[in-house]
């Protein structure tokens, strides 16, 4: 699937969730902003060296970054902004497949595909983290550089 | 009431908005705080919960108490409440007023109405079929089934208050009418209409929140909801795989 129809789709259900989330309406749009960024970094990174770990890392990452950089430009909290972009990229899929294979009494398979949800959902919740420590930083050392003159 | 009364009522009421539609705890203690300090009490403690808000406002007052009952996700209240702290903290405007906008929050506060909401779950659902790679002919069955299941968890979870068991029958009626519009010829692939139609009872809120409370190093409320997001998780999983094992 071409890049534009993901970054279409991706958008689209970014936008939507915000509406789940109730999110305000002016923010609706940029929610959808964030969580295409975020899709599509994910789904650069995985077609560049297959790893859904590091893809998640990555797109979580650059979600987490957008939201807070939307954040200090509208002066609203930082969530309404990450949480629609971070629904694309939970492990739905590879959880999915290890509750089947639970089913099907398949269970060193599932436990393959639950390490693995595991795997992505840690760093998923590592980009977040990431972001968050990289803005603070940079809010302190612009902050500083601003006091100085 | 006395100014300091007043102070105290707007900070709990404050904190209590935020964490009943689901802020993270350090941002409700921070706007606690703001208030507070904007007000003179700069000895302020508060402590936030998931489940509860104890706030002291100096040593020679009474601590107070409030109880979180429900938690449901609505981010427009966060903004707003953010907003009148903030608007308190820069002086903009003063206790009173900061009171009776809160008080109007609290109270009239509307969210999108519900069909748009189930609208809004159908196409996020549709949406995800084809970014999991489904062919164009699964999107319709998807749609219907993600609105369906819900629908049917938000009315569930008004109904009897208990989540994993709205989330769990959810996934259920999603995963049987998975089934059937593939048995029937509606549909070519199940497995990616499951979990596009799943994704919109995902808690994706609490994973965030979990993380970031986490972080700020409030773990009693990062681990609790972590601990909620798991189950809720777990509802799900449960509940598709009870479909497909029949």
């Amino acid at each position: 699937m071409t890049y534009l129809l993901q970054g279409i789709l991706s958008f689209i259900a970014a936008s939507a969730f915000g509406v789940i989330f109730n999110a305000p309406k002016k923010s609706l749009f940029y929610c959808g902003l964030v969580g295409m960024t975020g899709w599509l970094v994910y789904s650069f990174v995985n077609h560049l060296n297959n790893d859904q770990v590091i893809a998640s890392f990555a797109g979580s990452f650059s979600v987490a970054f957008v939201a807070h950089l939307m954040a200090k430009k509208f002066k609203m909290p930082m969530i309404i902004f990450s949480v629609a972009g971070i629904i694309p990229l939970v492990p739905g899929g590879s959880a999915y497949n290890a509750m089947r294979h639970v089913v099907e009494k398949d269970y060193g398979v599932a436990v393959e595909y639950a390490a693995l949800a595991l795997m992505i959902s840690g760093s998923i919740a590592m980009g977040l983290v990431f972001a968050e420590i990289i803005t603070q930083i940079w809010v302190k050392v612009i902050g500083k550089l601003k006091l100085k003159p | 009431m006395t100014d300091y009364e007043l102070a105290v009522e707007c900070c709990l009421m404050a904190g209590r908005l935020m964490m009943e539609s689901g802020a993270e705890t350090y941002r409700a203690e921070d706007t606690m705080d703001r208030m507070a300090i904007s007000q003179q009490l700069t000895q302020s403690q508060s402590f936030v919960t998931p489940t509860g808000i104890i706030f002291s406002g100096n040593k020679n007052h009474p601590t107070k108490l409030v109880r979180i009952n429900n938690r449901t996700t609505d981010l427009e209240k966060i903004a707003l409440v953010n907003g009148v702290s903030r608007k308190l903290a820069s002086g903009e405007i003063r206790l009173e007023e900061a009171y009776e906008e809160l008080k109007k929050i609290d109270e009239e506060h509307k969210t999108y109405p519900f069909w748009i909401k189930i609208i809004a779950a159908s196409i996020a659902s549709g949406a995800f079929l084809l970014l999991f790679g489904a062919p164009l002919f699964d999107v319709p069955s998807a749609m219907i089934a993600g609105g369906v299941g819900y629908s049917v968890a938000e009315m569930l979870e008004e109904k009897t208050r208990v989540k994993f068991f709205a989330e769990f029958l959810a996934a259920l009626v999603i995963s049987v009418m998975a089934t059937f519009s593939v048995a029937y010829g509606l549909g070519y692939e199940i497995d990616k209409i499951i979990i596009g139609s799943v994704m919109p009872l995902v808690p994706g809120l609490l994973i965030t929140n979990a993380v970031r409370d986490l972080m700020a190093g409030h773990f009693v409320s990062g681990l609790s909801k972590g601990a909620e997001a798991f189950l809720t998780a777990f509802a799900i999983g449960a509940g598709v795989a009870l479909v497909l094992s029949l």
